[in-house]
């Protein structure tokens, strides 16, 4: 096996070199220059402060936003470092509920949220997404239901008639690619900040 | 299910099959030694490495020295990339401030990565420095699945070859897999991605202001350039904890595609590259044509059980499907689609929580990996894989008619069954011995989030995705212990080499026979009685091992959520 330790060592260094140094560092230095914005995180800024990231979901809990879908990320708990506590939309910390499919907490968690949803808008089949967490706890999207479903409530905190959101959001619906790939969608944030604009105007 | 979703996964068959024929043609050149469009770049690179590695290129090696070889590089390779987790913290490319990795954790994520497994025991963006994403784990990336395909063509030739006492020289086949083959294609793919949206940047994660006043932490880095060898060379790691449902790293549909079809790409290629070098593109059809019947009956029941959605949750009134753990980007027909691919492959790379699929949903991953990864399967591992089941079908079919059995001209004699079975016996010996070891002991009781049968099918879904090389996870299960780091690192070790060492010993007993000219009895192994019979034994020797170990997880478990029962932890 010791003839070999020369071309092993040789062979781990030099392809060390171009696999893991030279081959990402070009790509960085491509990327930065042709898709700049895309490459940091494609971040949102609004009045010279960083909102977030286009393609990263955030929580909105207040009645005047609409809401993305549930997040099971967690943070350190500041009073014991080895557990953690919830945290919805630690963009630091990606993670799934890894709840199974007969789990008691996750058909609890579902039940009580159905609940709630139904009291908000009596009549309406309460979307799946609206219910369910993510993988990665960071969906920036809901579905174009769950959306319209939220426009009751955002209006009335808004004072803003239900028809007027409705167009709001009819613009902000992505298609699948192609009209294939993918599943219909609205990116939340994106949908939020026109919602701030339109107060503005 | 929708028409879309089956438009969806129809297309995808297509692209996959598009691409074998031109990546197939192209990776025979380059490990056959001829000249390709690359050569005039790439060749001055080549002969200066093996120049200063004392390699001679047309010097080739016996299977004991192809495998020595291997395994020389390999413990290296384990002990840099373990002395980089350890020392992170000390290193350059360190925004985040991640400390030293601990010692089992950096034990069970060295092994994870050498042996193309990619088990995420680590948190990715919690846990690695940007040094170490991408020295330690990007180069990983790129030499496991480069050695994988080595192994491979190592075996090929053991079967294109007559009366050789050589099978290739190891050095020259990962210099030129890694140069000629892995590199070329990633640069370009890691470029769409960030035109996807990913991000690739050596920046510091951001800290942003939310619209409602709140502060995000947003992690980026480095995260392209890793995720496109992570999905091409099927290794899976993820950059992020949440692996590739993170919008980051997979930012759209089309995203979502490129990366699912990537996985596919070299694995189903390598199987003309097969035929092509045997002399006979029929026989790599046949088998690609064995692992696209498994593919597809997988695809048809997790996309069914996804679709229907949870008794348990429907019962609350919920239509829709099951979409827990599930993004919308994608929805249910690409996630079930990349849940059967993932895991048909040994790549492990997750668009969506497998611990939160439907009990049946979940059950297909755990049956492609335990049929040990045979279904297009990781890159070069599939492959050889399934040419030792190919040699157990041969086998049962040369004893129910009586005859010494051949496959191309190759007597199939006691020492290649032999050792055909030492490689499929060692997966089921670590999948369910580390299984039954984990059921009994406090320390392996500890890891399950889940109650029930889901908590048993956690803990069995670990050692299978160890054993098989995966590195998909039901998540829920704390593997970062030191029980579980050691277990399933040496579940992996096992796992990997005592296929790889049989399956070289194969090539090497076989490139040394005489090759036999056809006769009328030889049994024709490229038409649909081959394809029936492999897939077959394919199913009767998993069927019968994993059979009653599902029985207890996810086959209850969905007979349990029929019926309404759920389990919780407290009590």
């Amino acid at each position: 096996m010791l003839n070999q330790l020369r071309p092993a060592l040789v062979l781990l260094v030099a392809l060390t070199a171009i696999t893991g140094l030279a081959y990402p560092l070009a790509v960085t230095g491509i990327a930065g220059v042709i898709f700049p914005a895309k490459a940091a995180g494609s971040l949102i800024e609004r009045d010279g402060k960083v909102v977030g990231s286009s393609l990263i979901g955030q929580s909105f809990t207040s009645d005047g936003y609409f809401h993305g879908r549930h997040s099971a990320t967690t943070a350190p708990d500041p009073a014991d470092a080895a557990k953690t506590v919830p945290a919805p939309y630690n963009a630091a910390n990606s993670s799934g509920s890894n709840l199974g499919p007969t789990s008691a907490a996750l058909a609890d968690r579902v039940k009580a949220d159905v609940e709630k949803l139904k009291a908000e808008n009596p009549g309406q089949p309460v979307p799946v997404d609206l219910v369910t967490t993510s993988g990665s706890g960071l969906d920036p999207d809901i579905s174009p239901e769950a959306a319209r479903f939220q426009i009751p409530r955002v209006a009335k905190a808004r004072g803003v008639p239900e028809d007027k959101l409705a167009g709001l959001l009819a613009a902000q619906v992505q298609g699948r690619w192609l009209g294939v790939l993918g599943e219909p969608r609205v990116n939340v944030l994106a949908l939020n900040i026109a919602l701030d604009d339109l107060a503005r105007k | 299910m929708t028409l879309n979703g089956w438009i969806q996964i129809a297309l995808y068959c297509a692209v996959v099959l598009a691409l074998v024929k031109p990546l197939g043609w192209y990776m025979t050149r380059v490990f056959t030694g001829e000249r390709t469009p690359l050569s005039p770049i790439l060749a001055p690179i080549e002969r200066g490495l093996y120049r200063t590695a004392g390699i001679d290129e047309r010097h080739e090696q016996s299977w004991l020295g192809y495998g020595l070889a291997m395994l020389a590089f390999h413990a290296l390779g384990f002990l840099v990339l373990y002395a980089l987790l350890r020392l992170q913290a000390v290193l350059p490319l360190n925004p985040a401030e991640q400390g030293a990795v601990a010692p089992d954790l950096a034990f069970n994520t060295a092994v994870s990565f050498l042996t193309n497994t990619n088990w995420q025991n680590y948190g990715g963006e919690s846990t690695l420095s940007y040094l170490s994403q991408m020295v330690g784990l990007t180069h990983q990336n790129f030499l496991s699945a480069a050695t994988g395909i080595a192994l491979a063509v190592a075996l090929i030739r053991g079967f294109a070859r007559a009366s050789s006492k050589t099978v290739g020289s190891f050095w020259v086949d990962l210099t030129r897999c890694t140069l000629y083959v892995l590199i070329p294609l990633c640069i370009p793919y890691a470029l769409f991605l960030v035109w996807q949206g990913m991000p690739q940047t050596l920046g510091a994660y951001v800290d942003a202001t939310t619209l409602e006043g709140a502060k995000q932490t947003i992690a980026v880095g480095p995260v392209a350039s890793q995720v496109a060898i992570k999905m091409l060379g099927t290794n899976g790691g993820g950059f992020f904890n949440a692996n590739a449902a993170h919008p980051f790293e997979n930012p759209t549909a089309l995203s979502n595609f490129v990366q699912i079809a990537s996985i596919f790409a070299l694995g189903a290629s390598l199987t003309n590259v097969f035929g092509r070098m045997v002399g006979d593109e029929r026989q790599g059809w046949a088998i690609l044509a064995a692992m696209g019947v498994l593919f597809l009956a997988g695809v048809a029941v997790t996309y069914a059980s996804e679709a229907n959605g949870s008794p348990v949750l429907n019962a609350l009134g919920l239509s829709g499907g099951n979409m827990e753990g599930k993004e919308i980007r994608f929805g249910i027909a690409a996630s079930a689609l990349f849940a059967v691919i993932t895991t048909a492959a040994s790549c492990g790379a997750v668009n969506a929580m497998h611990d939160s699929f439907t009990a049946l949903g979940g059950m297909i991953p755990m049956i492609n990996m335990q049929l040990g990864e045979i279904i297009v399967g990781g890159v070069g591992a599939g492959l050889y894989g399934m040419l030792v089941f190919v040699i157990i079908a041969i086998f049962v079919a040369g004893l129910m008619v009586g005859r010494t059995p051949e496959y191309l001209g190759k007597k199939i004699e006691a020492r290649e069954v032999k050792m055909a079975m030492l490689a499929v016996l060692c997966l089921p010996l670590m999948m369910l011995g580390g299984t039954a070891v984990a059921t009994v002991l406090a320390a392996g009781l500890a890891g399950p989030a889940n109650a029930g049968p889901h908590g048993f099918s956690e803990i069995l879904y670990a050692y299978t995705s160890a054993a098989a090389n995966n590195g998909s996870a039901f998540g829920g299960l704390t593997g970062n212990t030191p029980f579980y780091n050691t277990t399933l690192g040496l579940g992996m070790l096992v796992g990997r080499f005592f296929v790889i060492i049989p399956a070289l010993a194969i090539a090497g007993s076989l490139a040394d026979k005489k090759t036999l000219p056809a006769s009328a009895g030889t049994f024709p192994t490229h038409g649909g009685l081959f394809v029936g019979l492999l897939v077959g034994v394919i199913l009767i020797v998993g069927g019968l091992t994993f059979f009653p170990s599902l029985a207890l997880g996810p086959i209850v478990e969905h007979l349990a959520g029929a019926a309404g029962q759920t389990y919780s932890t407290g009590g």
